[in-house]
């Protein structure tokens, strides 16, 4: 795996870090110390939802089990998303390395990595460098001689399905049912893999977590704003010069970032990948931050030449053939709204029947049983909303009709 | 189905159950080896399987139904998969699936007479950042120019 490191520049993630240091240092520490860092540091998760890290870890840490896992989220299947794969190939050391902390703070004997199927290829140089960590001893039986510490990590290969990075699809997955979301409660931290206590995280958010424990919290805090601590990875893709992944500090504007990649000519920049929103230029000053514009960092940039619809109508197509299908709101709203951007191409869409499906996206949102049915009608309402001129002229011949 | 076909399954299916255990856990990454050696998972397997795991038969069926990387039917030697997401979309797929198509004288979803190549789209690779990408079997290509794709495709055996 060395060698494939590109020089990366970046204040936290990507800063210098010497494989096993995480590990060396949590385990000098007490169990409550690790988890007062990471609630100091105000870590979020990066998968998407956000919710506190320090909290999760917590609340996996008291259940009570016998058995407890501890769960990598590797399947990255939200369009317009890098991040995760570019950690894993060049920076496995803050992944595992976290995991394997992590194991040691909430109690847990096994970890699990979801890779999704998508990334087999990055199989086999993943478990060389696992046999790595196991030959010095940062892996298995009594990890750098702390008596009684046993862990060990495996990786599990999705079979491209998007649904399955939903958590609880995933654990379905990993006990080989359908990828279908599970009701909550019970969370997985209580009720997870085989029925037992369970913590799932992001590549991302355990890549951070190394970095907080070497270096702690207080460090970690002096990036990003006052409520959006710390940095976070952009895959940033679409009309620019410089496509790529980006670690960037919390509360920077969005015009910012498209300096920083060369967009030229932006007309929308669609943030939160396939389900999140889609923001035209009037907004362009706004902040990528919790308390702004949230996102899991995915930034797809279109320039003047784009036809909002034809994105529109490649999400939706998306949605519709990656709900799981369980629940209705889902599985039937997806539908309605693909159908809609095919009315409006063949310019039958009245405004009335608009107005009823703006009221199904919202039903969607709160009725549906997870995440993708709750956020698939981001694309839908943004950027009918955004770029209402443009879509409403396109089935007249508007001046993006043809692309 | 040949008998010897069967036997081969049987002990391809015990292989894997030796190494991932025989629990329901085990169901995926043993129809994922069954479909990489055989390109899809035979009826007979799915039994097999079944019974292995201690698990209906309509149970392996429904799960492989849902997922996009298992197959109940034969598929041509080598699959070649492209990308059809946003990115991909905007940065010249079509032309790309065209040259594809034209070449090997097959639409999306077909396989050649031959048996060597199906043609299929997928969800985005995670590799946006140097679209259009396809997968040939489980490699992945980037930057890819209508040429450069037939090119890699030429060079299947
Ligand atoms: C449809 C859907 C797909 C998701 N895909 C992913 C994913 O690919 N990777 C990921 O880390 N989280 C994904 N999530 C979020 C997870 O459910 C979960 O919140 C996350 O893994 C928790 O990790 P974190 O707290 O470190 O963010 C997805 C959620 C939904 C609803
Ligand atoms: S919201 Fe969609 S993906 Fe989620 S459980 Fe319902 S049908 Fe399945
Ligand atoms: S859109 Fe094709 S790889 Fe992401």
């Amino acid at each position: 795996m060395e060698g494939v490191k590109h020089n990366r520049f970046g204040p936290v993630i990507f800063s210098k870090y010497e494989r096993g240091s995480a590990i060396e240092r949590a385990l000098a520490m007490s169990r409550e110390d690790i988890l007062f860092e990471l609630k100091n540091s105000g870590l979020k998760g990066r998968g998407g939802a956000g919710f506190p890290t320090s909290t999760k870890w917590m609340l996996t840490a008291a259940a009570i089990s016998d058995k407890k896992y501890l769960i990598c989220n590797a399947d990255e299947g939200e369009p317009g998303t890098f991040k995760d794969r570019v950690l894993l190939i060049e920076y496995p050391e803050l992944v595992f390395d976290a995991m394997v902390v992590g194991g040691y703070t909430i109690g847990a004997t096994e970890g699990i990595v979801y890779l999704r199927g998508e990334y087999e290829y990055l199989l086999d140089s993943l478990n060389d460098y696992l046999n790595g960590m196991r030959k010095d001893n940062l892996l298995g039986e009594n990890i750098l001689g702390k008596k009684g510490f046993n862990f060990d990590i495996r990786i599990f290969l999705g079979e491209g399905s998007y649904v399955c990075g939903e958590e609880t699809a995933l654990i379905e997955s990993l006990e080989g049912h359908r990828g279908e979301a599970r009701n909550r409660p019970p969370y997985p931290v209580n009720t997870g893999f085989m029925g037992k206590p369970t913590c799932v995280n992001n590549v991302e958010t355990l890549a951070t977590i190394s970095h907080i424990i070497v270096k702690g919290s207080e460090w970690y805090k002096n990036f990003g704003t006052s409520k959006s601590k710390g940095t976070k990875l952009f895959s940033i893709s679409g009309d620019c010069e410089k496509p790529g992944v980006y670690e960037l500090e919390w509360g920077m504007k969005i015009s910012d970032v498209l300096k920083l990649v060369g967009a030229k000519d932006t007309k929308a920049v669609q943030i939160g990948g396939a389900s999140g929103v889609c923001l035209n230029s009037s907004q362009f000053d706004r902040t990528l931050a919790y308390e702004d514009v949230p996102t899991g960092g995915s930034i797809i940039i279109f320039n003047k030449k784009r036809s909002m619809l034809k994105v529109l109508k490649n999400f939706m197509e998306f949605f519709v053939e990656e709900s799981c299908g369980q629940c209705t709101p889902c599985r039937i709203g997806n539908v309605k709204l693909l159908e809609a951007v095919k009315m409006i191409e063949e310019n039958k869409l009245t405004f009335g029947y608009l107005k009823k499906l703006k009221e199904l996206a919202e039903t969607m949102k709160i009725a549906s049983k997870c995440g993708l049915g709750q956020s698939s009608p981001n694309p839908f309402l943004s950027i009918i909303e955004n770029f209402k001129e443009e879509i409403f002229n396109y089935a007249g011949g508007g001046e993006y009709a043809k692309e | 189905m040949f008998v010897e076909e069967k036997s081969d399954i049987i002990d391809e299916i015990d292989k894997l159950i030796a190494k991932y255990g025989r629990n329901r856990s085990a169901l995926l990454p043993v129809l994922h080896g069954i479909q990489k050696k055989y390109r899809y998972i035979s009826d007979f397997a799915q039994q097999e399987i079944a019974k292995k795991l201690n698990i209906h038969p309509v149970e392996v069926y429904s799960v492989i139904t849902f997922y996009s990387f298992l197959n109940k039917e034969p598929k041509g030697r080598n699959l070649v998969r492209i990308c059809k997401s946003i990115v991909c979309d905007m940065k010249g797929k079509d032309a790309i699936v065209k040259a594809l198509e034209r070449e090997l004288g097959i639409k999306m979803g077909e396989t050649t007479k031959d048996k060597k190549i199906t043609l299929e789209y997928l969800n985005c690779l995670g590799l946006c950042d140097k679209a259009p990408a396809m997968a040939i079997n489980d490699r992945v290509y980037t930057n890819l120019t209508p040429e450069k794709a037939v090119e890699l495709v030429n060079k299947i055996k």
